[in-house]
């Protein structure tokens, strides 16, 4: 395997881990938008507390897909903040917006109503985000970004703004809402709590199910050249089986309350989605004509940067694991469950 | 406002942002480490109760900082495509080095934030050790990228286009190290001074209290040492910009004319069109002494350059006369109040309200030094390679971007000034706090 290739598949393995934690984070903006009934306070509390110590961390999977982007194929960066430059952007104002509205709700003082206020700033654009996000991912697939000498000929709308990107928005907002109804089953202190993630995990996956097959539609007339990968090549065959064995497991383990097995196999499956959609794009970066060989930097550059990542890896994982085994331990919901069987 | 004007407003405006939440974000851990230290060594309550509460001004402002740095990695980007097209290859490795870093970071405070009962407090103690220093290796890695941008080294230029690229070699360009230096110093200082002055304000207001007295302490050690390091290293700093940036020294200097033994500049003003700096005290070979080390050698002044590479010389001018005037006050002071702890007379009323007045002074000078560096370059975005011009985005109306985000990072400073006002000066009980201030 070459450099660059290592590095291609670098950043979709950041872009993976971006989607199963800070897509997580995202999907628990959502439900805190859509919290309601009896246990509403409770159901705030406990994203607070799921979100709180681990959402910076996450967000940086995202800084490192960007920065390994514009290192290791700066051409298809370029293009990328040209032609999408305005779903970018709103990306970005959402990543503030989430971000800072969430140290403000939590560290706010004053009266209650102010705090509800930035709860509602949270959670729309913890919501709004990953909408760009999968816009973002859908027109990079559509052939519709084309770029000639720093201008942009499909201008700075028809790039995205159309029903396949838009599609593929939607299905990443419920896709997200789902993974992360399945996280706070777990993470939830009590029965009623987790049924209550557990009804939303399912009703998230029925409408991410459904969007997966609209999106599968519109891409016969809109993105040709992906729908016909995701058909046609045997490796990505297997990966759908592999998804949709994934989907059964984490839908069989949410309703028989078995959360943990639901929140692996949810895991297991929206990692597959990401890859999958990564193979059926390669050898492209940008379709139709941004690719991994012809946008990529010198290969020793690249080289250097996957000898940087190898090491960087090696300090980075077993503090990533440090950190989510002191603050996502098991021990009380085990314990509990045990109880309930 | 036409387009290039708004991309660079834009950009000075997140930079100017950022910088501030940033220098506070490397700085306050080291503090709260050093408080932290400071506990497990005397277990005075003073000590523990300093180290919580800037913990959570470092939450705040941590939150605030990766977001708002998140902001300038996309700016890159969508403002300068045609510079990251031609250089993202080139500053891709410290930028992914700061990545690294940076997660580091991330990971890390959450451990120290939310682990005060959840992990060994020799572990936790290190937690915050590790935030301190990846906060410092991040500006490292991101001020070497701006060093390129000065003076760009590690390719061969064919055609227009870098060839021949060697990474590292573009990574340890001669800017890079010496201005690494002064950044971070400038963030103890300024970050230092601010705190110092904000308990000085506190001690002024409750009257002599022994939690106030150990914050300024720290805070005036921190800063007061950085502070007069800065010295030296801004020595350094300017030697190298004698030598690869004559333009910009010329600038900085208000110096026109070409001449041995020119003389260094206290204040004054240029008039670029006369190609004169009036008003100014001059030292009689003054800055050939300080820019070479002899007080004979010759300086280059903006006459070797086409006016129209100059850079707004009044502006630079004034923004390094700030930095260098604000960083001689803290320097002059710092070695006062060192003379002052040993003679135990640093916390009467008249030293801490100077402590107060000065404590903003620290931030004018990282943001005049900035000023200095950013405007000092230009037309260039890379330094004889690539005019800030040429690198714009085609994108129409960066005006309404530039709006936007002013407003939002309006907001966005008022609403974490006073969050910071609430918790880290009157600090009142939240359901985090109840947890772990059982004293």
């Amino acid at each position: 395997m070459s450099s660059v290739s290592l590095l291609a598949g670098a950043i979709l393995a950041s872009l993976v881990m971006y989607s199963l934690l800070a897509g997580a984070d995202y999907g628990a903006g959502l439900w805190d938008l859509l919290c309601h009934g009896p246990r509403q306070s409770e159901q705030r509390h406990l994203i607070e507390q799921a979100i709180g110590p681990v959402w910076e961390a996450n967000h940086v999977w995202l800084i490192l897909t960007i920065v390994l982007l514009f290192s290791g194929f700066p051409d298809a960066f370029g293009a990328l903040c040209v032609g999408l430059a305005i779903p970018l952007f709103l990306v970005l104002l959402g990543i503030v917006l989430r971000g800072c509205s969430f140290v403000f709700r939590s560290y706010f003082t004053g009266e209650r109503r102010t705090q509800l206020y930035w709860g509602k700033v949270f959670s729309i654009s913890s919501s709004m985000t990953p909408l760009f996000l999968g816009i973002l991912i859908g027109s990079i697939s559509c052939d519709s970004v084309i770029i000639h000498g720093g201008v942009s000929e499909n201008g700075f709308l028809k790039t995205w703004l159309l029903p396949f990107p838009l599609s593929v928005g939607i299905l990443a907002v419920s896709l997200f809402a789902y993974l992360s109804a399945c996280y706070l089953a777990v993470d939830a202190g009590n029965a009623e709590l987790r049924d209550d993630f557990r009804l939303r995990g399912l009703i998230a996956g029925l409408v991410s199910i459904a969007m997966a097959v609209i999106t599968y539609v519109i891409a016969g007339s809109s993105a040709v050249g992906i729908r016909e990968e995701l058909s046609n090549r045997p490796v990505a065959w297997l990966i759908e089986v592999c998804a949709l064995g994934s989907m059964i497991v984490a839908f069989r383990g949410l309703l028989l309350r078995r959360y943990q097995q639901a929140r692996i196999a949810a895991a297991i499956q929206v990692a597959l989605i990401v890859v999958g959609w990564g193979i059926a794009q390669y050898p492209y970066l940008i379709r139709p004509g941004i690719t991994i060989a012809n946008s990529a930097a010198p290969r020793n550059v690249a080289a250097a940067i996957d000898v940087a990542l190898g090491c960087g890896a090696i300090v980075l994982i077993p503090s990533l694991t440090m950190l989510f085994a002191i603050f996502k331990g098991t021990r009380g919901v085990t314990q509990q469950e045990q109880a309930g069987d | 406002m036409n387009n290039l004007l708004a991309a660079r407003s834009q950009m000075g405006m997140s930079l100017a942002f950022h910088i501030i939440f940033a220098a506070i974000g490397i700085a306050l851990p080291l503090m709260m480490v050093i408080a932290e230290w400071r506990w497990r060594a005397t277990k005075e309550e003073a000590y523990l109760q300093l180290a919580q509460r800037w913990a959570k001004g470092t939450t705040i402002l941590a939150a605030v900082g990766a977001v708002s740095g998140t902001v300038l990695s996309f700016e890159l980007g969508l403002l300068w495509p045609e510079f990251m097209r031609s250089a993202g290859a080139i500053i891709g490795m410290p930028f992914s080095l700061e990545g690294f870093a940076f997660f580091l970071e991330a990971i890390f405070l959450g451990i120290y934030l939310y682990g005060w009962n959840k992990i060994p407090s020799w572990f936790h103690f290190l937690s915050g050790v590790i935030v301190a220093l990846s906060g410092l290796l991040s500006a490292m890695f991101v001020t070497l990228v701006n060093g390129w941008m000065n003076t760009p080294t590690g390719f061969v230029l064919a055609d227009g286009k870098f060839t021949n690229i060697r990474p590292f070699a573009a990574m340890l360009n001669p800017a890079g190290g010496p201005e690494a230096v002064h950044m971070i110093l400038a963030a103890y200082t300024a970050a230092g001074f601010a705190t110092a002055g904000i308990h000085g304000w506190l001690y002024l207001r409750r009257g002599k209290n022994r939690f106030d007295e150990v914050a300024i302490g720290i805070a005036l050690a921190v800063g007061g040492t950085a502070v007069l390091l800065q010295g030296v290293s801004g020595d350094a700093l300017a030697r190298m910009v004698a030598a690869t940036q004559p333009a910009k020294l010329a600038s900085l200097e208000g110096q026109f004319r070409t001449e041995t033994g020119a003389p260094l500049r206290i204040g004054g003003l240029p008039f670029p069109k006369e190609r004169v700096t009036k008003y100014a005290i001059e030292i009689p070979d003054g800055l050939s002494l300080l820019a070479f080390h002899n007080p004979n050698a010759l300086v280059k002044g903006l006459d070797q350059v086409p006016e129209a590479d100059w850079p707004d010389v009044r502006i630079v001018h004034l923004s390094f006369q700030t930095m260098v005037g604000c960083g001689s006050i803290l320097c002059g002071f710092s070695l006062a109040a060192f003379w002052l702890h040993r003679k135990r007379r640093l916390f009467s009323r008249s030293v801490v309200r100077l402590i107060v007045l000065l404590s903003p002074l620290g931030f004018v000078a990282l943001e005049a030094g900035w000023m200095v560096t950013e405007l000092g370059r230009q037309p260039w975005i890379i330094y004889h390679i690539l005019r800030t011009r040429d690198a714009v985005t085609s994108l129409p109306n960066i005006s309404i971007t530039f709006t936007v985000m002013t407003i939002t990072y309006l907001i966005l400073g008022v609403i974490t000034t006073w969050l910071l006002g609430k918790h880290v000066i009157a600090s009142p009980e939240t359901r985090l706090i109840e947890k772990e201030e059982t004293v």
